[in-house]
C-alpha cells in the first residue's frame, strides 16, 4: 500500500487535497454537534445578557488580559465545587463573545465570585491587591479607578452582540447609554424599568466615587454579577441536560 | 518578442503591482490614522501606512537587486534575522514576567507593563514571531533546495516575510494597548486577523507554486509536513477568529461563537496551533537539517508516509483534553483523550526517525555541537509528547490543569523542541546563506547548548514541583473533611519554584544572546581560529571540498 503513496509526492494539488480532507475530520466530528446537543444549548432559567456597565466591566477583564489567571469555569470536581460553588453549566457562559473559561488558575476561579466580597474589598483589591490580601502576586490597577469608563460604543457594542445572536433588544438598544449611567444611580429614574430589562441587576456606587463612572466601576459590577444569575435551589440538575 | 524582453515587462509588471498595493495599504493606514476615534486603531494606521511606505520604497529603489543566484535568498535572510530578534525579545519578555510571579512589585503598577499584558506578547512574540520567521525561513530554503527550484513569484516572497512581520507588530504593540480578543494565542483583534490571512494565503502560493515547479520528481517528506502546516493554519485561523467588528475603525469585536461552541472551537485551534505550527512545521525543519547536518539520510521512509499521516489525522482530534471536566459534553472530553494517547504513537513514530537518522553518525553528537542541540531538541520533542498525552488523561489532568505543570509541559516542547532546533536550524543557516566557510564560533554553540538544557530543566523541574504542589493542596482535605487551603496558601507556596523558573529562564534568555551575537560575527564574515574543528557541512554549499556531493 505504501508504494502507492508515490501518486501523493508528485502532484502538490493531491497532497494538498489529502491533507486538508484528513485534517477537516476531526474538527466537524467534535465542534458541529455542540450547535445542535440539548446539552450544550440548553436554556436555564436566570441567564441574561450583560448590562451595559456590566459588559464595559466584561470588556475591560478581557483588555487587561485576567482570563490568562483566572478561569471561569468550575469543574464538576469535589474539591471545585465546595470550594468555588455549583460546577459551571454551559448555559452559564452562553452570552459570552468570546468565553472567558481560562486555562490557568494562579488565582483563583471567579466564575461565582458575584457577591462573595463587597465592593469596599473590591475596590481595594484593585488598587493594591496586598493590601487586602499580603501574600496575593495580582498585579494592582489603580488606574481603573481614575479612567472614565468608555461609552463611546456602548449602542454599536449591544448591535453587533445582537448581531452574533445575544437576545438584546430594541429597547436594550436604545436605552444602553442611559442604562450605563444609570446602573451607579440607585435614585435615578427609571430604575426599575432597567432592572425589569435585566433582572438581579445590582444598581449601586460601585468604586465610591461618585464624580464619574469609572472602569473600576464597570470591573465591580461585572464581577459582583459573576455566577449570580442562575438559582441553583431551584435548577434541578437530575433533569435530562446534566451529563 | 524574445525571452528577454517578455521577462523584462513581466517584472516591470510585477513592481507596479508591488507599488500600486503598497499605495493601498498607505491610502487604508492613512485613512485610519485620520478617521478612527480609537487611539489604538489610530495607531495602527499609522504602522500600516509606515510599512506600505517602506514596501514601496523597497520596491521602487530597486531593492533584491542584487537577487540574482539560482535560488532567492533574500526574504530568507530577512527571516532569519527576525526569527533571532523576535527570539530575543520574546524569551526576555517571558522572564520578565516569571520575575513578576514570584515577585509581584515588578508590575509597576502601570497598564503597559502588567502581566495580563505582557503574557500575550509573550507567547506571540515566541511562538508566532520567533517561531513563524524561523519556519518561513527554513521552507523558503528547504523547499527551493529539495525542488531545485527559485521561489515562485517575484516580490511575493519578499511580502510573506515583509508582511509577517508587520502582523507581529501590530499584534505585539496591540498587546501593550490593550487590543486582544482574549482567545489564547489568538488574541490579535480582526484587523489584524484579516491582515494575516491575506499574508498566509500568500505563503501558500509562493510555498505550493515553488513545489509545482520543481525540478525534482518527488516532494521532499519535509516539505509535507510543511505544506500541512501552512494549510491548517489557514484553516484553524480563519474559523477560529470569526468576529464582528464593533466599527470598521474601531478595534474591538465580538467572536461569531459563545460559550462551549466558542471554546471547543478556541481549543481546537489552541492544541492545533501545537500541532501543526510548533508540531509539523518543525518536523519539516527536523526531516531536512538532521540528515543534512548529518550527512545521512532519513531513517525510514516508511515511517515518515505512517508518522505523516497518522499525526496530521489525530493531533485534530486532541482540542477537548483542554476542556475535562467542564460544562463540554463528556463523549467529547473522552474522545479528546483517547485521540491524545493515540497520538504518543505518530510523536514517537517521528522522534525515532529523527533520531535513528543519525546511525553510523552518532560520534558526531561529540564532534558537532549544532547537530547535538538538534538531537537533544528531538529528544524533547519526545519527552514532552509523552506528557502530553499522559496530561490528557481525566484522572490526570483533574491534577494538572489549571496549574503550573501545563505551562512546564508546554516549556519542555517550546523551549526545548521548537527552541533547539530552531537554533539548530539557525546555526546551519547563517554561514549557508550569507557564504561562510563555518560558523564564528563552535564554542559559543557548546556554551549555549549548555546553557539552554540547564535552563530548561530548571524550568520544567520547578513547574512540576509548583504544579503538582498546588494540585495536591487544592484537593486536600483535613480530618473533618474540610478544605485544608485556603487559595491564598497555595500560591505562598509557589514562591521558591518560581524563583528557580525564573532563573532557568534567565540561562536560556543568556543563551539565545550568545547565539544572536555568535550569528552576526558569522554573517559580518568573521572567522575564528577554529574554524579547521568544524564539520565540513558548516560551510556554505559553494565552499565545501568538492568531495561531497553538490547540493
Amino acid at each position: 500500500m505504501l508504494s502507492k503513496h508515490g501518486v501523493f509526492e508528485r502532484h502538490t494539488w493531491l497532497l494538498g487535497l489529502g491533507t486538508l480532507i484528513v485534517v477537516a475530520i476531526g474538527g466537524i466530528v467534535e465542534i458541529a454537534p455542540l450547535f445542535y446537543l440539548k446539552s450544550t444549548i440548553e436554556k436555564v432559567q436566570g441567564m441574561r445578557p450583560y448590562t451595559p456597565l456590566e459588559l464595559a466591566g466584561r470588556d475591560i477583564y478581557i483588555r487587561e488580559g485576567c482570563y490568562l489567571c483566572h478561569s471561569q469555569m468550575i469543574r464538576s470536581l469535589r474539591d471545585e465545587v465546595e470550594r468555588y460553588g455549583h460546577y459551571s453549566l454551559a448555559a452559564e457562559s452562553m452570552y459570552d463573545h468570546p468565553f472567558q473559561w481560562g486555562s490557568k488558575r494562579t488565582g483563583p476561579d471567579l466564575a461565582r465570585v458575584g457577591g462573595k466580597y463587597s465592593d469596599d474589598w473590591h475596590t481595594a483589591h484593585m488598587v493594591n491587591p496586598r493590601s487586602v490580601v499580603p501574600e496575593s502576586i495580582m498585579p494592582g490597577y489603580p488606574w481603573l479607578a481614575q479612567r472614565k469608563v468608555e461609552d463611546r460604543n456602548v449602542e454599536s457594542k449591544l448591535k453587533t452582540l445582537r448581531a452574533v445572536g445575544t437576545p438584546y433588544s430594541d429597547e436594550m438598544i436604545k436605552n444602553a447609554k442611559a442604562d450605563l449611567m444609570l446602573q451607579v444611580d440607585p435614585d435615578a429614574k427609571g430604575v426599575k424599568e432597567f432592572q425589569a430589562r435585566y433582572p438581579k441587576a445590582v444598581v449601586r456606587q460601585f468604586d465610591g466615587n461618585k464624580e464619574y463612572i469609572s472602569e473600576l466601576d464597570a470591573l465591580i459590577a461585572y464581577l459582583q454579577m459573576l455566577g449570580t444569575l442562575v438559582d441553583f435551589t431551584k435548577y434541578d440538575a437530575s433533569g435530562p441536560n446534566l451529563r | 518578442m524574445d525571452m528577454v524582453e517578455t521577462r523584462r515587462e513581466t517584472s516591470a509588471f510585477s513592481d507596479a503591482l508591488a507599488v500600486i498595493g503598497a499605495l493601498v495599504g498607505l491610502a487604508l493606514g492613512g485613512f485610519l490614522a485620520v478617521a478612527s476615534a480609537d487611539e489604538a486603531m489610530k495607531f495602527h494606521g499609522v504602522v500600516l501606512a509606515l510599512g506600505s511606505i517602506a514596501g514601496a520604497a523597497y520596491v521602487v529603489l530597486g531593492g533584491g537587486r542584487g537577487e540574482t543566484g539560482y535560488y532567492m535568498d533574500g526574504p530568507i535572510k530577512f527571516a532569519a534575522i527576525a526569527s533571532v530578534f523576535w527570539g530575543i525579545a520574546g524569551f526576555i519578555v517571558g522572564d520578565i514576567i516569571a520575575w513578576q510571579l514570584a515577585f509581584p512589585a515588578l508590575n509597576l503598577d502601570l497598564p503597559w507593563t502588567s502581566f495580563g499584558r505582557l503574557r500575550p506578547l509573550h507567547t506571540s512574540a515566541v511562538i508566532f514571531a520567533f517561531g513563524g520567521n524561523a519556519l518561513i525561513a527554513t521552507s523558503f530554503y528547504v523547499v527551493q533546495r529539495t525542488s531545485g527550484a527559485r521561489l515562485f513569484g517575484r516580490w511575493s516572497p519578499w511580502f510573506v516575510v515583509f508582511g509577517y512581520n508587520l502582523f507581529i507588530v501590530i499584534a505585539g504593540t496591540g498587546y501593550i494597548l490593550g487590543v486582544t480578543q482574549s482567545k489564547e494565542y489568538a488574541e490579535p483583534e480582526w484587523y489584524a486577523d484579516l491582515w494575516l490571512t491575506i499574508v498566509w494565503v500568500v505563503y501558500l502560493v509562493v510555498f505550493a507554486g515553488t513545489l509545482m515547479k520543481r525540478k525534482e520528481p518527488h516532494i521532499y517528506v519535509a516539505n509535507w509536513f510543511y505544506l500541512a502546516f501552512i494549510l491548517t493554519i489557514a484553516m484553524l485561523h480563519i474559523v477560529n477568529n470569526l468576529a464582528l467588528p464593533v466599527s470598521f475603525t474601531e478595534t474591538k469585536s465580538y467572536g461569531l461563537f459563545s460559550g462551549v461552541q466558542d471554546a471547543m472551537t478556541q481549543w481546537w485551534y489552541g492544541h492545533n496551533a501545537v500541532g501543526f505550527f510548533l508540531t509539523a512545521g518543525f518536523l519539516g525543519m527536523m526531516y531536512y537539517f538532521i540528515p543534512k547536518r548529518a550527512e545521512r539520510p532519513v531513517y525510514s521512509y516508511r515511517l515518515s508516509i505512517v508518522h505523516f499521516w497518522s499525526l496530521i489525522f489525530l493531533y485534530i482530534w486532541a482540542g477537548p483534553h483542554h476542556l475535562h471536566y467542564t460544562a463540554l459534553p463528556d463523549w467529547a472530553q473522552t474522545l479528546g483523550m483517547t485521540f491524545s494517547i493515540m497520538l504518543w504513537m505518530p510523536s514517537w513514530g517521528g522522534m525515532i526517525n529523527g533520531l535513528m537518522t543519525l546511525s553510523g553518525a552518532w560520534d558526531k553528537l561529540r564532534t558537532d555541537p549544532v547537530i547535538r542541540m538538534m538531537v537533544v531538541s528531538v529528544a524533547f520533542y519526545g519527552m514532552s509528547t509523552f506528557e502530553g498525552p499522559l496530561m490528557s488523561i481525566k484522572a490526570v489532568n483533574s491534577l494538572s490543569h489549571y496549574t503550573d505543570w501545563t505551562i512546564g509541559h508546554v516549556h519542555s516542547g517550546a523551549l526545548g523542541w521548537v527552541g533547539m532546533i530552531s537554533f539548530g536550524a539557525l546555526y546551519c543557516l547563517f554561514p549557508w546563506l550569507w557564504k561562510r566557510r563555518g560558523l564564528y564560533s563552535m564554542r559559543m554553540v557548546e556554551w549555549h547548548f549548555w546553557l539552554s538544557t540547564v535552563g530548561i530543566v530548571l524550568y520544567i523541574t520547578s513547574m512540576w514541583v509548583s504544579g503538582i504542589l498546588q494540585g495536591l493542596m487544592w484537593r486536600a482535605y483535613d480530618e473533618l473533611g474540610f478544605l485544608k487551603y485556603s487559595f491564598v496558601e497555595t500560591v505562598d507556596a509557589m514562591h521558591i519554584p518560581y524563583i528557580i523558573r525564573a532563573v532557568g529562564g534567565l540561562l536560556f534568555v543568556i543563551g539565545s544572546l550568545i547565539m544572536a551575537y555568535n550569528l552576526w560575527r558569522t554573517a559580518r564574515g568573521d572567522e575564528s581560529t577554529e574554524l579547521a574543528g568544524q564539520p565540513l557541512v558548516a560551510a556554505a554549499p559553494e565552499l565545501r571540498p568538492s568531495l561531497t556531493p553538490a547540493e
